[in-house]
């Protein structure tokens, strides 16, 4: 057997997982690995300018390509930067492991330089995380986290490795275990065949049902059998912010995202339901609205990966706990084999009660020749781009607008920070997914503020030459947040009004990119083709919007989701 | 209502801090914990006593499998078990106190386990309510000191909690 070190046999095993990219940042304790990813071709590593960057590079990458995103990055601050985007990936379950270094072991607890208890640190915000403290156990480590980050509900594990497990010197016979069994671990995948029955039955005996899909089909990659479900039945069916493309957008069935932003016919429809088919769904509150309000008249089948998650805000009647795609296929059985079908007159009548929802248009916006409309922009982008882009985006008005005015026909294209709502997350996300698909169009959609949480990364950008499209909604404010305190407080702009903006064409040109600066509505169409025709160019566009625009509708925070603002 | 919750997980360091962190992170309530191993080297039992409506217990119990380290969940409250806990408190006894403290010592059925001129260390064992009752007993002699375990619970009859 091969003698390895441990910086050599973390790198093995990385090659053994089928890593192929890693984001990271070298500093003091994980110069050993460093070194050993310095002499081998196999696996390539991105160099980014903050921590934080490299966990959203990493999560982009794994949500656009289904894989495990990989980070690593050196002991303390390398560490506590690194937290916010794990907690990013934490609350929207993406499979992510990220490696930070450590002090040596016999420094542990002495507050050795750099030092900080990243296993404690992140313990909240991980789906689990290791400290190895030998380095037999290396591989059997790596191993496991990977495991544990990809199946049953995703998310990000951590490993800590002290600096001297990796010594060049001292090295070890390595093999890298075949499978991994874990006693204290075995995600349920299929679910209960006599819950599947009961909710087949309670799902065709409605009379206005309604399916709410989330971030659970796309990270089940299971938008096909929701696809072929929901078309069986003749459902409506509307996506949250995690789930948008699960279900292609364009199709009559849908009737839009739901919730705080959600549309008129998608929050009336839930308002009004009798059968609720909630699929890899968590009920979080920007969906429910007030809990005493939400869906008063329905009986819930509730499909999820977690057990966690069910009952959890609200209780339901049918619970399956399972792969999304394994239960959809078995409910889809047993329509087929027993040749049973919903009733299709109490269909029709709520069909022509939703189109008459749907006809009240709620997303509809004023028209300026003057300034430039937000919702106007990501509409001509999905136009330019043939709805086909990965879009990326931060957290604010620009996200929903975003989320709005681009509907996806394909799942995994839509990403952004749905849980923890990370400003700072789009620029980083979008340089993951071209790194993954270099051919692929990618757009971040920004705002001005968002933008600057992460800008440096602009240079990541250049070095790796990753020509994504940044599509900057600048509005000179906090978006969101003057919106609020517009609604909520009485028009006192505190703290929303963003003075001292920088040049951002300037910006971008003194990183090596192109900018633009585009103001007139006239000119919105025409600039982003001219972006996109850059084929090999990052573009910054800065596109100076309405100031003052909101986002409709909105369901305000404590009330029912048939209590919206329209306009 | 008060629920006695067991669990078996693996015996590795930070366990038990993944258990307490799950409880103050999303504000569940803790009575009482206790940790240590089993004749399993590889296990250690937690025995924890909550408080809570059926749902957040649920959620408590469903929270707990989700940690990777947990093995085994059981909310004993669900079936007849017994409840243990066990006492040591130091009290002044001096004149006629000495007196009293040796009888409610052997009203209790505790033991005496040190005694100076002046105190008692005396162990009590029992559910938890008998512990109190014992406190209550000796009204105004004064406690030096005292600690407890917290409760330990095993289900009756011939089934265990088991890998």
């Amino acid at each position: 057997m091969e003698l390895l070190s441990g910086g050599e046999i973390f790198v093995r095993c990385l090659q053994e997982e089928g890593v192929e990219l890693v984001f990271g940042y070298p500093g003091g304790a994980v110069l050993h690995i460093y070194d050993a990813l310095f002499q081998q071709e196999k696996v390539k590593h991105i160099l980014v300018r903050h921590e934080q960057g490299a966990t959203h590079m990493a999560d982009g990458y794994a949500r656009a390509t289904g894989k495990v995103g990989v980070v690593l990055v050196t002991s303390g601050p390398g560490a506590t930067n690194a937290v916010t985007g794990i907690a990013t990936a934490n609350m929207d379950s993406i499979p992510m492991v990220v490696f930070t270094g450590q002090v040596p072991t016999h420094m542990i607890g002495n507050d050795a330089f750099q030092e900080v208890d990243n296993v404690g640190i992140t313990r909240p915000c991980v789906k689990h995380n290791f400290l190895i403290k030998d380095v037999r156990d290396i591989a059997a480590t790596i191993k496991k986290a990977f495991y544990i980050a990809s199946t049953g509900r995703p998310g990000p594990v951590l490993v800590d490795i002290p600096k001297d497990i990796t010594d060049p010197k001292i090295k070890i016979p390595f093999e890298y275990p075949k499978d991994v069994a874990l006693r204290s671990y075995n995600p349920v995948l299929k679910g209960d065949e006599g819950q599947i029955k009961q909710a087949v039955d309670l799902i065709l005996s409605a009379k206005r049902p309604m399916l709410y899909t989330g971030g659970g089909v796309v990270l089940g990659g299971a938008s096909e059998q929701l696809t072929r479900f929901t078309r069986m039945l003749n459902y409506p069916i509307t996506n949250t912010l995690m789930g948008l493309g699960a279900y292609p957008a364009s199709d009559r069935q849908f009737v839009g995202m739901l919730g705080m932003h959600g549309t008129y016919e998608a929050n009336m429809g839930m308002h009004h339901c009798d059968v609720l088919i909630a699929i890899g769904s968590r009920f979080d509150d920007r969906v429910t609205g007030n809990l005493a309000k939400f869906c008063p008249t329905a009986k819930i089948v509730h499909v999820d990966i977690d057990p966690a998650s069910i009952s959890k805000n609200v209780k339901v009647d049918v619970p399956i706990v399972g792969q999304v795609g394994d239960v959809l296929n078995a409910m889809m059985q047993i329509m087929e084999h027993e040749g049973r079908k919903p009733d299709a007159a109490a269909i029709d009548a709520w069909w022509a009660q939703i189109e008459e929802w749907r006809g009240l248009e709620c997303m509809k916006y004023g028209w300026s020749d003057e300034t430039i409309k937000p919702q106007y922009v990501v509409q001509k982008l999905w136009e330019v781009t043939g709805g086909d882009a990965y879009v990326t985006t931060d957290v604010g008005q620009h996200q929903m607008w975003a989320a709005q005015y681009y509907p996806f026909d394909k799942p995994n294209r839509w990403i952004n920070s749905g849980g923890l709502g990370t400003m700072g997350f789009g620029l980083p996300a979008a340089l993951g997914v071209k790194a993954a698909f270099p051919d692929a169009e990618v757009a971040c959609v920004t705002g001005d503020g968002s933008i600057q949480m992460n800008i440096q990364e602009l240079s990541t950008a250049l070095q790796y030459h990753l020509p994504v499209k940044v599509i900057s909604l600048n509005n000179r404010y906090l978006g969101m947040v003057r919106q609020w305190q517009e609604f909520f407080y009485a028009g006192r702009y505190a703290m929303s009004y963003m003075e001292a903006l920088p040049d951002f064409v300037k910006l971008a040109e003194a990183y090596g990119h192109v900018g633009m600066l585009i103001d007139k509505p006239a000119d919105v169409e025409g600039a982003l083709r001219e972006a996109f025709k850059l084929k090999d160019r990052l573009v910054f566009m800065d596109f100076r919007t309405e100031p003052s625009e909101n986002v409709y509708p909105m369901v305000p925070a404590g009330a029912g989701l048939n209590e919206m603002i329209l306009v | 209502m008060r629920h006695i919750i067991s669990l078996l997980m693996e015996n590795e360091a930070g366990a038990l801090s993944r258990v307490a962190g799950l409880f103050s992170a999303r504000g569940y309530n803790i009575e009482s914990l206790t940790v240590a191993p089993t004749n399993d080297a590889t296990l250690s039992r937690m025995t924890i006593v909550t408080r809570g409506d059926d749902q957040i217990i649920e959620q408590i119990i469903k929270q707990l499998n989700k940690l990777i380290d947990v093995v085994k969940v059981q909310d004993i409250q669900d079936a007849p078990h017994i409840e243990r806990e066990l006492m040591l408190i130091k009290l002044q006894a001096t004149g006629e106190q000495r007196d009293e403290v040796f009888r409610l010592a052997e009203i209790f059925r505790g033991q005496i386990l040190d005694v100076t001129d002046t105190s008692y260390v005396v162990q009590i064992t029992g559910p938890g309510a008998r512990l109190d009752a014992f406190i209550d007993a000796v009204g105004s002699i004064p406690v030096i000191e005292m600690a407890r375990t917290g409760a330990l619970g095993l289900s009756r009859g011939s089934c265990g909690m088991s890998v």
